[in-house]
């Protein structure tokens, strides 16, 4: 049968029984829909992430201390190495392929000024760490190498603590009290808004490393290291290189494990997009489910169909209609059924998701390739399903099927 | 040339259960090119399951059945089934019309199931036959807006359009008045007359003698076949009909 006839037949009685068809394409409406919307919600997820790391600065390489194999065994939480101010400073003296080192040292501290009580974390860090986190000096100045190396109790305060300490006054120059030290407010960040984990990365008060590390901390562990390679193609490179000096500093022979992690913003953004791809895709997979039940109602009525057009059946191979032909139109209807509600849950996904996403700010991401997947995926459905009845249909012996009453 | 159909020993048994239904018993028949044969005999004689084995539309359970010199037995059901769409042209009792499509396309059906030849405009191949049967006008008719005698009129014209060597037509006056059946005799004899090969089964004497041969079956068998002896015109039938009419009127 030419294809055009078979279509047209299909399309004939699809229309035919119009709620019927409406009802039974519902399933993979929905399916289709709740898919495209479930993993636009996890990849919507995902690229927040990936925007939010991208935030925390250029370049941007990590160190953290890591539980420590020795011959092959891990030995747990309890044997993690930290870091010391002398790691950064050895790198700071040997690493060529960074720009910028900078200690880590929070401690959560208790502020007291312009007679209010503010909790907030205080963070030790070396001069580099501005140009390490792509940040900048709204008003005042930043503290430089002289008061590192003398300790100096100065303070640079984010928006939030500024805000919360002193409402309507100019915050640089004032005098507060941090854990009961005194110190001087010598500089006001720029803004920068929440971190990936939703975090005001406002709500901060950065001092000199030296100054935390000594009177708030034991002086001798830091928390973690931050860097700056100097340009994007030297990552991987600079991220070697530090791995090399932190080893030699820590006299690790070869073949034993490090101590330590240098972690580079790919990995991650790797590893905390691992975890919403895992989710993405059991989202996915569980809206994935509800096709397979569309799936089930196409085949529900393809063989209802069947049974209702024995006779019809019948008259079409009478006159000539190959097995094939019969076989060939009623997978073109359960496929024609299946498409079309496919076709309707991307149009039912792309108004649902920016609808989502205007009334729960859930940031949805609707990726092109997902609609393609969809469209192939309903289409399979309906020659999954469709197979059987159409089988049913195509194996009717002619005169049984002209004599059905 | 071979004849249209050479049919010998033909056996067919149905199994129902346990039960071996003896519809045919060994037939044998030769109908040459241009005859118009009437098949007749008791209910249950097997006439329908002959016309079926004929029509390759059922496979007999032994015996040669040989269409146009070919031996259809042998073949697949693929080619069983261009057979059916190439040779041989049906007309059913109960018209056998697809529902709720026009006229015009229940006819075109066969020529898109045509895999021999690529017809360039179905449509007005579909519409010579329709207008072959006198039904031109009522082309985009459903079966539904048309009478009984007009069904049967589209099945016959979807029955000629692919030119086949045989037409079959299984008690195709069954569900018609005398009125309309000699209207449909018109068109078969008609069609004859322009050469093309009739089987038709029927219950009637009067039905029986507008065609040339009549073959009888009883219990499985043909029992008589011989040439039909006052041969009526279905075309002065209707004339006189038609007059005896104006007559009662005046
Ligand atoms: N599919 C079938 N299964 C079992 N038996 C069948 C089947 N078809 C026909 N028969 C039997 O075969 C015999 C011949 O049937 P057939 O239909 O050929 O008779 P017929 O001459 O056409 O009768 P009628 O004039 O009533 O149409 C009957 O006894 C019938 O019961
Ligand atoms: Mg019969």
């Amino acid at each position: 049968m030419r294809w055009q006839n078979t279509i047209k037949v299909s399309f004939r009685s699809i229309l035919k029984n119009r709620m019927r068809s409406f009802l039974t394409s519902l399933g993979i409406i929905i399916g289709v829909a709740a898919v495209i919307i479930m993993v636009a919600i996890g990849e919507g997820a995902q690229k927040e992430i990936r925007d939010n790391i991208q935030t925390l600065g250029a370049n941007l390489l990590m160190v953290f201390p890591a539980a420590r194999n020795v011959g092959g065994v891990s030995q747990g939480w309890g044997s993690f190495n930290r870091l010391t101010m002398e790691d950064a400073n050895v790198l700071e003296r040997q690493a060529r392929l960074v720009q910028g080192i900078s200690p880590m040292i929070r401690v959560r501290a208790q502020v007291i000024g312009g007679g209010v009580n503010w909790s907030t974390t205080i963070s030790g860090v070396s001069v580099s760490y501005l140009l390490i986190r792509d940040w900048g000096i709204a008003e005042g100045e930043f503290f430089t190498e002289r008061d590192i190396l003398s300790r100096n109790k100065v303070a640079v305060i984010g928006k939030t603590v500024a805000d919360n300490l002193f409402p309507d006054q100019d915050p640089v120059g004032q005098r507060i009290r941090v854990n009961n030290t005194p110190m001087k407010i010598i500089g006001l960040l720029k803004e920068k808004g929440k971190d990936s984990r939703g975090q005001d990365q406002d709500d901060v008060l950065l001092s000199p490393s030296t100054t935390v590390l000594y009177r708030f901390r034991d002086g001798r562990f830091i928390d973690m290291i931050y860097a700056s390679a100097v340009s994007p193609l030297m990552i991987n490179a600079a991220q070697e290189e530090m791995g090399r000096i932190l080893r030699d500093a820590h006299k690790i022979n070869t073949g034993e494990s490090d101590d330590f992690t240098v972690f580079n913003q790919s990995e991650l953004i790797e590893t905390l997009s691992a975890t919403t791809r895992t989710l993405t895709l059991l989202l996915g997979a569980i809206a994935g489910v509800s096709l397979i039940v569309g799936g089930i109602g196409i085949m529900n009525i393809m063989l209802v169909s069947v049974t209702e057009r024995t006779r019809e059946i019948g008259i079409r191979m009478s006159i000539g209609a190959r097995e094939s032909d019969v076989m060939t139109q009623f997978l073109t209807e359960a496929v024609t059924l299946s498409m079309s509600g496919g076709l309707i849950g991307i149009l039912v996904s792309l108004v649902g998701s920016r609808i989502l996403t205007q009334m729960t700010q859930i940031k949805t991401l609707v990726n092109p390739s997902i609609v393609l997947v969809a469209v192939v995926f309903s289409a399979a459905v309906g020659i999954f399903f469709g197979f059987y009845p159409a089988r049913k249909a195509a194996a009717l012996h002619p005169i049984d099927a002209l004599r059905y009453e | 040339m071979p004849p249209v159909i050479r049919i010998q020993n033909l056996v067919k048994t149905y199994l129902m259960g346990d039960i071996e239904v003896h519809a045919l018993k060994g037939v044998n028949l030769t109908v040459e090119k241009g005859e118009y044969l009437a098949v007749m005999g008791a209910s249950g004689s097997g006439k329908s399951t002959l016309m079926n084995l004929i029509g390759c539309l059922d496979h007999p359970t032994s015996g040669e059945y040989y269409l146009d010199g070919i031996n259809v037995n042998e073949l697949s059901r693929n080619r069983y089934a261009d057979i059916r769409n190439q040779k041989i042209g049906f007309v059913f009792q109960g018209f056998n019309l697809l529902a709720r499509t026009s006229a015009l396309e229940n006819v075109e059906l066969p020529i898109f199931y045509d895999r021999v030849h690529n017809i360039k405009d179905p449509r007005a191949k579909a519409l010579a036959a329709l207008e072959k049967v006198g039904l031109a006008d009522r082309m985009h008719h459903e079966p539904n807006q048309l009478s009984g005698g007009q069904q049967q009129r589209v099945a016959i014209a979807r029955a000629l359009v692919n030119n086949p060597s045989i037409v079959l037509a299984d008690e195709p006056t069954g569900n018609l008045d005398s009125n309309t059946s000699i209207e449909v005799m018109e068109i078969f004899q008609k069609l004859n007359a322009q050469g093309i090969t009739i089987l038709m089964v029927t219950h009637e004497n009067d039905i029986s003698r507008y065609a040339r041969r009549i073959v009888e079956m009883r219990d499985g068998l043909v029992i008589r076949d011989h040439p039909v002896n006052a041969r009526r015109s279905a075309e002065e039938d209707l004339q006189a009909l038609k007059a005896a009419a104006a007559e009662s009127l005046s």
